[in-house]
């Protein structure tokens, strides 16, 4: 996903003077060709979060369409204040970049994960949330953020998640893709573990089970008409992402069925409520949250063994 | 035809009766605070910054942020006397469904260039609109007032060291050190403060933050060749003007009453 936003933002220097690059200390040796093509249009600001934001806003408000750098509970929450304030309050067409979304900085340890980025971005207003599900869709949202007239948070991976999308023909902001159809239920995936969510579609699909994917990279502006599809006959609808149980794209879609007459059962996969208890690969702390694909799929086979097929929450229908 | 000192100084008058009106009016906060950068804010929209009220949105006009959010009824009273809006607005400020609050909105009048509030924001916003200057090859200049009790925050110094960096000479930040907090006196805690702004590689100017001509002649002034942005410690006095409130905290704090303004605008009416 790096390498894709590094070639999609070049290729958006190239067609736009008026975008400029800032890193807050990150990104050895990944920005050298940027640098070298566009010259004062690339700011290192060294390790100062809170100034790249309100440098951002300052080379907004002149007109340049900034994008800023940093991992992202870096790029999120050291500088919070400056991110409601000088961006989402002016409404300022800044990109934040947070490069690392979930476990991807396994090792790293929990100051390194970002497991509370998408809820507290989205709860900023005049603020677009995108985390990609691949690297097609990486640079199909770089290239679409120029069209907003607001901030957006970018929540990428990091490196080598694998390509879902032939091209980006479908990707617009707001709009989820249905990657694979199916009958039974379907599993709204948000961010690189979208991977993860087709697996485990096909690990179901061999088991007899038909399960639509869905690709939500847009969590704020909430897809509701993808949803409602989803749910329109009532079946199973797993929500799934490398982020905390609160406020994430679960949060999201549990506040949008509260308050909808829809009736379905939800099932939220997520990364819980916790710090990492031990060091570890993110595909480490994925098993350890029960976010691998066959763990995925056999939580969401329990859930429709033991559900009555359709719509148990409707009183009307009890 | 640019403002004779004289000029300015009557325009600060006239701001000050105005900061106290909207107190007044408002039942609010923080008069000390605009009466301390009164006459910094007139010598600024009155003859220093190239601006024209018919033209708020012109891509050449200099900048001013004011960093210090909570000095804003100084602010709006400057924007209404130079032409920028109607001084009926003023009446609009901390009312109920009014366009001023007591921090600056975006866009709350025409001439507001940036939201503030929360202290430690201006500078680095400062120093990215002189780099969209640079950038798009336009002359402008970025003023941004900041308080001395900002200076408590680490933001200031992350924006004052990345500014140096870049050699922002168009941006020039100004101190109203006026050596109070909210809540107690600065020196002991920030103080050298000259002596820091120095080191981090700035441009260090000490003046009468009082003083038309002082203020003047430090905005005015080119940037060095060293590009180095430049500080100017303006030395000031809270609630300056009006005597029972000069250097006295309570009035950060203290909305002024109908006797309060009574005997305050028997001190400024000239």
């Amino acid at each position: 996903m790096r390498n894709a936003f590094v070639a999609a933002l070049s290729e958006l220097a190239r067609a736009d003077d008026r975008v400029v690059f800032l890193t807050a200390d990150l990104g050895f040796k990944i920005f050298d060709q940027f640098k070298l093509e566009f010259g004062a249009r690339f700011m290192d600001l060294g390790v100062a979060e809170a100034t790249m934001i309100g440098t951002a806003a300052g080379l907004a408000l002149g007109g340049m369409r900034p994008f800023v750098y940093s991992i992202a509970p870096f790029a999120t929450l050291r500088c919070l204040e400056q991110i409601r304030d000088d961006l989402c309050y002016h409404s300022l067409p800044v990109t934040i970049v947070g490069v690392g979304g979930g476990y991807s900085y396994g090792h790293n340890g929990a100051t390194h994960h970002a497991l509370e980025d998408i809820a507290i971005m989205r709860a900023l207003p005049n603020m677009t949330v995108v985390c990609p599900g691949d690297p097609v869709e990486t640079a199909a949202a770089v290239r679409a953020s120029l069209g907003l007239r607001g901030p957006m948070y970018l929540r990428l991976g990091r490196a080598g998640e694998p390509r879902v999308h032939a091209n980006a023909d479908r990707f617009r902001i707001g709009e989820a893709i249905t990657v694979v159809d199916g009958a039974d239920c379907s599993i709204v995936a948000t961010g690189a573990i979208l991977s993860v969510a087709l697996e485990a579609a096909a690990i179901l699909r061999a088991a007899g089970i038909g399960c639509r994917v869905l690709s939500m990279h847009t969590v704020k502006p909430l897809d509701t008409r993808a949803l409602e599809l989803c749910a329109a006959d009532g079946r199973l609808l797993v929500t799934i992402e490398e982020h905390s149980s609160i406020g994430g794209l679960g949060g999201a879609v549990a506040e949008w069925l509260a308050a909808s007459r829809l009736a379905f059962p939800l099932l939220s996969l997520n990364a819980g409520d916790s710090f990492a208890q031990s060091t570890g690969s993110q595909q480490y702390h994925r098993a350890d949250r029960g976010l691998t694909a066959e763990q995925v799929s056999a939580r969401i086979l329990a859930v429709l063994e033991n559900s009555t097929p359709c719509c148990s929450r409707n009183p009307s229908q009890s | 035809m640019a403002a004779t000192y004289a000029d300015i100084a009557a325009a600060a008058r006239q701001i000050r009766i105005r900061v106290l009106e909207m107190a007044h009016a408002a039942h609010t906060p923080h008069v000390g605070s605009a009466l301390s950068c009164a006459d910094i804010v007139a010598a600024l929209y009155f003859r220093v910054l190239r601006i024209d009220p018919r033209s708020p949105g012109d891509e050449h006009r200099d900048r001013f942020l004011l960093s210090k959010g909570h000095g804003c009824t100084a602010l709006y009273a400057a924007l209404a006397l130079r032409g920028f809006c109607d001084s009926t607005v003023l009446e609009e400020y901390a009312r109920d469904g009014g366009r001023l609050p007591e921090h600056p909105a975006p866009h709350c009048l025409p001439g507001i260039e940036f939201a503030s509030g929360s202290l430690g924001h201006g500078l680095a916003v400062g120093a990215g609109l002189a780099l969209s200057a640079r950038l798009r090859g336009l002359d402008f200049r970025v003023f941004v007032l900041l308080s001395d009790g900002e200076c408590y925050e680490g933001s200031v110094w992350e924006a004052a060291t990345f500014a140096a960096s870049q050699k922002l000479g168009s941006l020039t930040a100004i101190m109203d050190f006026n050596q109070w907090s909210a809540s107690s006196r600065t020196a002991p805690a920030l103080e050298p403060l000259a002596a820091k702004w120095k080191s981090f590689g700035w441009a260090v100017k000490e003046i009468d933050g009082h003083d038309p001509r002082a203020i003047v002649r430090a905005l005015a002034a080119k940037p060095d060749a060293r590009q180095r942005p430049r500080v100017i410690v303006a030395h000031t006095v809270k609630g300056k003007g009006v005597s029972f409130m000069e250097d006295e905290l309570e009035w950060h704090y203290r909305p002024p009453s109908a006797d309060d303004l009574e005997r305050a605008l028997a001190e400024l009416l000239p």
